[in-house]
């Protein structure tokens, strides 16, 4: 059961479980319906779900149609918002820097594929001590976190500009210059995700039968031809999924970017994400309807590119 | 290579070295913001860096509180993940119960719809939601912070799958003794789904507490909002007292690593279960 809703096939589309069967029992034995009990357990959550989910999908792809007017009141303008995407150079930006943080965050994986296989070495002590101290950075409030890196980041007086320094380097103020700011805020990323990639590569590295290492051993495979031929391998369903969560995610940044760098940063137009744009043209510009219709553009990206990597899953994942 | 075959002792040591040093440097931003929260501002700003305060500053905790609204946000956040636990776990087990258990017309469709939200991300609910919370008058207000997120398509989602993965003897049996389906439910199949509940109940947790961008929109005061806001809006007026920076931000953070330090397996599997975040 754990296994069953961690593995990337079952994900998406939810497969008819050993259920299906005693259900279709149960329809001989009785009326094909459960009457209105049904309604009284789904209808709060349907309609709640319609509500703030489903209808406000709709408005969103409308209102990515239309003009906002400063006194309120929205004008129907056609695809003048979608036009203006392409005119607008913060855009084709804030992909690039989107990703640039996915792919330093997507770093992430190989390293956790390394350290899962040390950690799941069988009696390997202290295991559950690595687990936790990899694993507690994930769980920490980006909100929080952030204002620690900053501090860290500093370019006068923190711990990283200081180590430089021992090198006769002079560091840069990280998180206020073009360029560093992106790489410092993506670092942090890593650091947060490392631990969730770590949990579900162990947890696919359990899967895989011990005899098949014990007869590579026998054959003479040290324990690198072993890492390169069994384990990497038999992982790629996880590593699949780690990948498919981590691209979903990093276009979704925001809450880093956010509290590391602050809205008045002046580096922010060169390091800013999409979720950002978003954020700063609905709610700090009021232009609502520029900023529905860069909804559906990160909609529509991340579509696309999941979409992409089901597509060459089959070339390097193996499944079993 | 051949050493690694040669002696298995000899290459956990290494895997220790490489394990150790890892997660020393994971740890490391936390241990650093532990030693800041205690030291004084020059402390902070000296370097080399300070390895340990001359003098323990433990009133830097005392004066988070009288320094920024800590109290009032720290209320909020509270106020706000025990209403989206209580809320989904009351509401997703009881949708996931019907749509893996139970008959009804149009089930399929309503699920496949219902389903389909999980992968749209949250900008294209962001702006009605708020127009939403604001036509209600409930901006700046936890009913308005909590309202969208009481209702989640994952949480039923994950109950659901938990519910067909249980068996159909007890069930049956309940219904045969005449229970109506409600008492089937909460006195029967909702203790057996209790590990699944858990998984819910630290996912909306970590996710209620964290969560950023949401209440960043709906609240504009300091008083209402929540820690996560709080902390980033902090950095202007505060941003040149770093001990109190890091011990707010220390203490924003606690509950969720005593939770996660005593409930570890919980939470790992819990995650493990979530897929996405």
């Amino acid at each position: 059961m754990k296994t069953q809703t961690l593995t990337p096939e079952s994900t998406p589309a939810p497969t008819p479980s050993r259920a299906a069967e005693p259900t279709e029992d149960r329809r001989k034995g009785r009326s094909k319906s459960d009457g209105w009990w049904p309604w009284l357990f789904v209808v709060p959550t349907v309609v709640g779900i319609g509500v703030f989910y489903l209808w406000p999908i709709v408005q969103t792809f409308y209102y990515s149609f239309t003009k906002w007017g400063v006194f309120g009141g929205t004008k129907f303008i056609g695809l003048d918002n979608y036009l203006r995407m392409f005119t607008d150079s913060t855009i084709p930006q804030s992909i690039l820097n989107t990703l640039i943080y996915t792919v330093v965050v997507l770093l992430g994986i190989p390293i956790a594929v390394i350290l899962a296989s040390l950690i799941e070495r069988p009696g390997l002590r202290f295991a559950a001590l690595y687990r936790t101290l990899y694993f507690i950075p994930y769980i920490t409030m980006p909100a929080a976190v952030g204002i620690v890196w900053r501090l860290i980041y500093n370019g006068d007086f923190g711990p990283i500009n200081w180590f430089l320094g021992l090198f006769g380097i002079q560091g840069p103020y990280w998180t206020s210059t073009p360029g560093f700011a992106l790489l410092a805020v993506a670092t942090v990323g890593l650091w947060m995700s490392l631990g969730f990639n770590l949990i579900i590569i162990s947890a696919g590295l359990r899967e895989i039968p011990r005899e098949l290492f014990e007869a590579a051993e026998m054959d003479g495979a040290g324990r690198v031809r072993q890492f390169v031929g069994i384990t990497v391998p038999l992982l790629t369903p996880s590593i699949f999924f780690v990948t498919i969560v981590t691209v979903i995610s990093g276009f979704q940044l925001f809450d880093l970017l956010y509290v590391m760098m602050g809205k008045a940063n002046l580096a922010m137009p060169q390091t800013q994400s999409l979720v950002y744009i978003f954020y700063n043209q609905a709610f700090l510009q009021n232009d609502k309807g520029y900023a529905a219709a860069i909804g559906i553009l990160i909609l529509a990206i991340i579509a696309l590119l999941t979409a992409f990597q089901f597509r060459i899953q089959k070339r390097w994942v193996n499944y079993v | 290579m051949s050493r690694s075959k040669g002696g298995k002792q000899g290459s956990n040591v290494l895997a220790h070295c490489v394990l150790a040093i890892g997660g020393l440097a994971m740890v490391s931003p936390l241990l650093y913001q532990i030693v800041m929260s205690l030291s004084t501002n020059a402390e902070v700003q000296s370097t080399p860096p300070t390895l340990w305060p001359g003098v323990v500053q433990w009133h830097n905790f005392a004066d988070v509180f009288t320094s920024m609204n800590f109290g009032s946000q720290l209320w909020v956040t509270v106020a706000i993940t025990v209403i989206r636990v209580i809320g989904q776990v009351l509401l997703c087990s009881m949708a996931g119960y019907a749509f893996a258990r139970m008959r009804f017309r149009f089930k399929g469709p309503i699920l496949a719809v219902v389903l389909s939200i999980i992968m749209v991300p949250s900008q294209l609910f962001l702006i009605p939601q708020y127009q939403i919370i604001q036509n209600l008058g409930w901006l700046n207000t936890i009913a308005g912070i909590v309202a969208p997120g009481i209702f989640s398509a994952f949480g039923l989602f994950l109950m659901r799958q938990f519910f067909m993965g249980l068996p159909d003897e007890l069930e049956d049996a309940a219904r045969l003794d005449g229970a109506n389906p409600f008492q089937v439910f909460f006195r029967v199949m909702l203790p057996l789904a209790a590990n699944g509940l858990w998984a819910l109940v630290i996912i909306t947790v970590l996710w209620s507490w964290n969560d950023l961008l949401w209440p960043l929109v709906v609240t504009s005061t300091a008083n209402a909002a929540p820690l996560s806001v709080g902390l980033s809006n902090l950095q202007g007026e505060h941003a040149n007292n770093y001990p109190i920076l890091m011990a707010a931000s220390l203490m924003a953070m606690a509950p969720i690593l005593v939770m996660f330090l005593l409930m570890q397996k919980r939470v790992m599997a819990g995650i493990g279960r979530s897929g996405l975040k």
